[in-house]
């Protein structure tokens, strides 16, 4: 193949079949924002290092700087952009909003999506396992506790508890 | 001390909260660009941080007819970043003062190629004898800066130290260093730089648009209007955002001014750690005067900043430093000596705290020190030294704020269960098992605002537009970069008028239509420019010829009314920074009211010691302080629990590693931040002593909760251990070799 050729793939992206062309080096971070123009899947370091690329492969978080845009074929890739149902919010993305979980923002795609994988493996992960689980994705704002409380509201949400934020997470003890 | 209730809009919801949950948020490479090249710098390469540049070889295998190249020779006006001292430039010219310095920029529209032709220049430096290590004082041969390659000598005195040290009981002495801190800021420096007709616009990631301004007004010799500055939504900056960005806008104005097409320059994660600015390492020496039950007598303090390799922000930086150097205490004599030096490294420069977090270390680890010498409890000896109402600071500036600061110990002390904890960790400790457990604690504060006279030089002005449709437009040049500035100043502005929350609009920061309200940074974005909100409403208030208890509905109406009258003109309430009576400073001598206003804490951390490993948990901590006022409940405990991580890092595990003046693990791989699983529960409370001239009573926050986890920690390290740990980051290594410590519990 020269360099300057493309290949085409095909395959499911937020629930909506596609085909796109590129040039074959590239990885699927660079084809999601490049040649899809979805730019909510953020780059951090292009390394493998800091999580801030994570989007779902076949429902598994990935690394989208580490994977090629050719080993996608045939496989069901989501991102932020895949969370809401039209205007209607995913239950993370409004915990994260209610309980301020998200601040500078480039880091939380990466959150949504990594956790939205634990709880359709774990609807009742505890406070340890959250964090396991996030643990290969940096946010360098928040200090993570508002991001885990964010998930244990979504996942009691899921669950179909009628959950709200604690008091005190939106006016402090008084 | 009470808290008061909630302002209206309390549980305000983040306002660009639903554009960064759904991935609809445009961070500077997100934005839609056509027909634009991008661009790359060429640096100084190691070994040398020093010397002359000899040569630039450009390989043979690039073809660079289809490149842009620019060099030094192709700026406009002057080669130098405009900051406090002009002696930085753009680009080197002919000589070098440390590795990664920029030499050459290079565009072009495919940025594989482009990362290939960056390697294919050679830049031949030919070597000098460098500076290094700034705790040694400098050779002749190695004089680069001023007769001793001091950048800033400042002293603060008050009384007579020395007598009072000749007199004291008890004398404790101790010496400390911390390390060099990364920002890693999750979004990397990014800016774009296009001519639009005769305007050169700029747009990146950047804390402060009017330093770019200026940055450029400057270096390109190009008049305001045909300049324009906007910050793009930015992924985190804790000053790193501060000075920064002005280079990197200049490398991207200098290469699309040459091209003539846009250029954009992200920088990938290896560079940015690598080339830009990181927090001034310190070392830091306590000589103490007290009497027996532990009354500060005299308090002599010298401070030394590595500066790095152009003066940058160091002067302010260790000005501030000083300031909070002797703590949150009372005493008589106080004597603190600083000096900033120059050293053939990467710059250092503006990082969360700006020397507060620095000195602040060395005086609440001292403290420690000292109760352990005199065998007193460390929380009674703060108990007797904090500072009351009425006494006066280093700088005779007497604190009059009605703020209770042995309340606010009390209840940390409270919240942590520091009594009984100690107890038990006494017994837990007793059966001599490999793990240990200890509490620490540090008391600090931090000024909100520019330091003495800069709120005053500064001159902020702010607008506030009354929009015909009875919406509220708020004009400033403070930005959002994750600390909340959009959601804190629609709270502000909506209480102010009795607005809905969504009938206020915050302006984009766009130099073509803010005024220049500052920077954001040094705590003043609530505090002061929160102020001038309030007050830029009231104006348009007066404006609309209403009361000054005119609110809701009746703004309402006199805005639409305003508009009918008044069709296609525009009401604008606009104000200029006042300062507040009684605020007086005098920066000859460096007496006065060094900040309108204190925040005061109290932070405990517990720790487990793995004495097998040297490994460190922190397993709790309690964060309790006086601001005044919580505007935002969310936002603030957000800014605590994040400034409390970040001082996990620079305590136990952030490390720059140096090799000629640079960081050689500049890469997320081997400079470890914390993660998720390194962070114990955090329980935050806010105590409220409202400070009558920042907003709703506000004082400045952001950078306050990086001041106190380190020594609290390191406090905590040493009551569980019996060690004495005076050096941050306390890596296991550097807690292995702590001789008292390593082979004594090895047994």
């Amino acid at each position: 193949m020269r360099p300057d050729s493309k290949a085409k793939i095909a395959f499911e992206l937020n629930g909506e079949p596609v085909e796109v062309a590129f040039a074959p080096h590239k990885t699927l971070l660079e084809v999601l924002r490049e040649d899809l123009a979805l730019t909510g899947t953020k780059h951090g370091c292009e390394l493998g290092e800091c999580g801030t690329c994570t989007v779902l492969l076949d429902g598994a978080p990935v690394l989208s700087c580490l994977v090629l845009g050719l080993a996608c074929e045939g496989r069901r890739v989501k991102t932020v952009e895949g969370l809401a149902q039209g205007s209607r919010l995913h239950p993370l993305q409004e915990a994260f909003a209610a309980l301020g979980a998200a601040q500078c923002g480039y880091c939380t795609p990466a959150f949504l999506l990594t956790a939205d994988a634990l709880l359709t493996d774990n609807p009742s992960p505890n406070r340890d396992d959250i964090k396991q689980a996030l643990s290969g994705n940096l946010c360098r704002c928040t200090g993570y506790i508002k991001i885990y409380e964010a998930v244990e509201l979504a996942a009691a949400r899921l669950r179909g508890e009628r959950a709200e934020p604690a008091r005190e997470s939106l006016y402090g003890s008084r | 001390m009470k808290r008061g209730p909630p302002s209206t809009g309390a549980a305000v919801q983040r306002r660009e909260g639903l554009a960064k949950l759904t991935g609809r948020e445009r961070y500077v490479d997100d934005l839609p660009l056509e027909d634009f090249l991008w661009g790359m710098t060429v640096r100084s390469p190691p070994p040398s941080p020093r010397g002359s540049i000899t040569a630039i070889r450009f390989g043979r295998d690039v073809d660079w007819s289809q490149f842009v190249v620019v060099d030094h020779r192709d700026l406009p006006g002057p080669n130098v970043v405009y900051l406090i001292e002009q002696d930085q430039p753009v680009l080197a010219a002919g000589v070098v003062r440390h590795v990664h310095e920029p030499v050459l920029l290079l565009a072009h529209p495919d940025r594989d190629a482009l990362r290939r032709a960056v390697h294919a220049v050679e830049v031949v430096v030919e070597p000098e004898a460098p500076v290094l290590d700034f705790r040694l004082p400098s050779r002749s041969d190695e004089i680069q800066y001023g007769p001793d390659n001091v950048l800033k000598h400042l002293r603060i005195e008050k009384g007579d130290v020395a007598r009072a040290l000749a007199q004291a009981p008890v004398v404790v002495e101790g010496e400390y260093e911390t390390g060099a801190q990364e920002h890693v800021y999750l979004e990397t420096q990014g800016m774009i730089a296009a001519l639009e007709g005769e305007v050169l616009v700029i747009r990146g990631s950047m804390q402060c648009p009017y330093y770019v301004l200026n940055a450029l007004k400057h270096a390109l010799a190009r008049d305001e209007t045909r300049l324009r500055v906007i910050q793009t939504p930015t992924g985190g900056g804790f000053g790193g955002k501060e000075e920064f960005p002005s280079h990197l806008a200049l490398h991207a104005a200098l290469l699309a001014l040459k091209a003539g097409r846009a250029v954009k320059m992200i920088y990938d994660r290896g560079e940015d750690m690598a080339a830009t600015t990181k927090r001034h390492p310190a070392r830091v020496r306590h000589r103490t005067g007290l009497t027996r039950d532990g009354r500060l007598l005299a308090q002599d303090i010298e401070v030394l900043l590595d500066g790095g390799a152009y003066v940058t922000l160091s002067p302010v930086v260790l000005s501030r430093g000083l300031i909070h150097a002797a703590g949150p205490y009372f005493c008589e004599n106080v004597r603190i000596d600083g000096r900033a030096v120059f050293t053939n490294a990467v710059p250092f420069g503006a990082f969360r705290g700006f020397g507060a977090p620095q000195t602040l270390f060395a005086c609440e680890r001292h403290m420690d020190v000292i109760a352990r010498t005199l065998g007193m409890d460390p929380a009674l000896l703060r108990r007797v030294n904090l500072i009351r109402d009425g006494q006066s600071t280093a700088t005779g500036q007497v604190i009059n704020d009605g703020s209770d600061r042995v309340a606010v110990l009390e209840r940390a002390l409270d919240v942590s269960g520091w009594r009984e904890k100690r107890r038990a960790h006494a017994a837990f400790n007793a059966a001599r098992a490999p793990v240990r457990r200890g509490l620490g604690l540090a008391t600090f504060y931090h000024g909100g605002g520019f330091t003495g006279g800069g709120e005053v030089y500064l001159k902020s002005r702010l607008q506030v537009a009354g929009l015909p449709d009875g919406r509220i437009e708020v004009r400033s040049a403070n930005i959002e970069m994750g600390q909340g500035t959009l959601t804190v100043f629609t709270q502000i502005a909506a209480d102010r008028l009795g607005l809905a929350p969504d009938a206020v609009v915050i302006a984009e920061a766009d130099t073509a239509r803010v005024p220049n309200s500052g920077p954001t940074v040094a705590s003043r974005t609530t505090m002061v420019v929160g102020r001038l909100v309030e007050r830029a409403c009231d104006d348009l208030r007066r404006r609309l010829g209403l009361s000054e208890s005119a609110r809701g509905d009746s703004v309402r109406a006199a805005l639409r009314d305003w508009h009918r009258a008044h069709p296609d003109q525009s009401l604008v309430g606009e104000v200029v920074y006042e300062k507040p009576p009684g605020i007086n400073w005098d920066d000859a001598t460096y007496r006065g009211d060094a900040y309108g206003a204190f925040a005061w804490a109290a932070y405990v951390a517990e720790v487990e010691v793995d004495l097998r490993t040297c490994a460190v948990r922190v397993t709790d901590f309690v964060a309790v302080q006086d601001i005044g006022k919580v505007i935002n409940e969310i936002l603030a405990r957000g800014q605590v629990q994040g400034g409390v991580v970040q001082g996990i890092g620079w305590a136990l595990m952030e490390e720059c590693k140096w090799q000629d003046g640079a960081m050689v693990n500049n890469q997320l791989t081997n400079y470890i931040i914390p993660t998720s699983d390194d962070v114990p529960p955090i329980r935050v409370a806010f105590l409220e002593t409202p400070y009558p001239h920042g907003a709703q009573g506000a004082k400045g926050l952001g950078e306050l909760p990086i001041d106190g986890p380190a020594p609290a920690i390191l406090n905590a390290i040493a009551e569980a251990t019996g060690a004495d740990p005076r050096t941050i980051p306390l890596t296991p290594e550097r807690l292995m070799t702590i001789a008292e410590f390593g082979m004594r519990n090895a047994e």
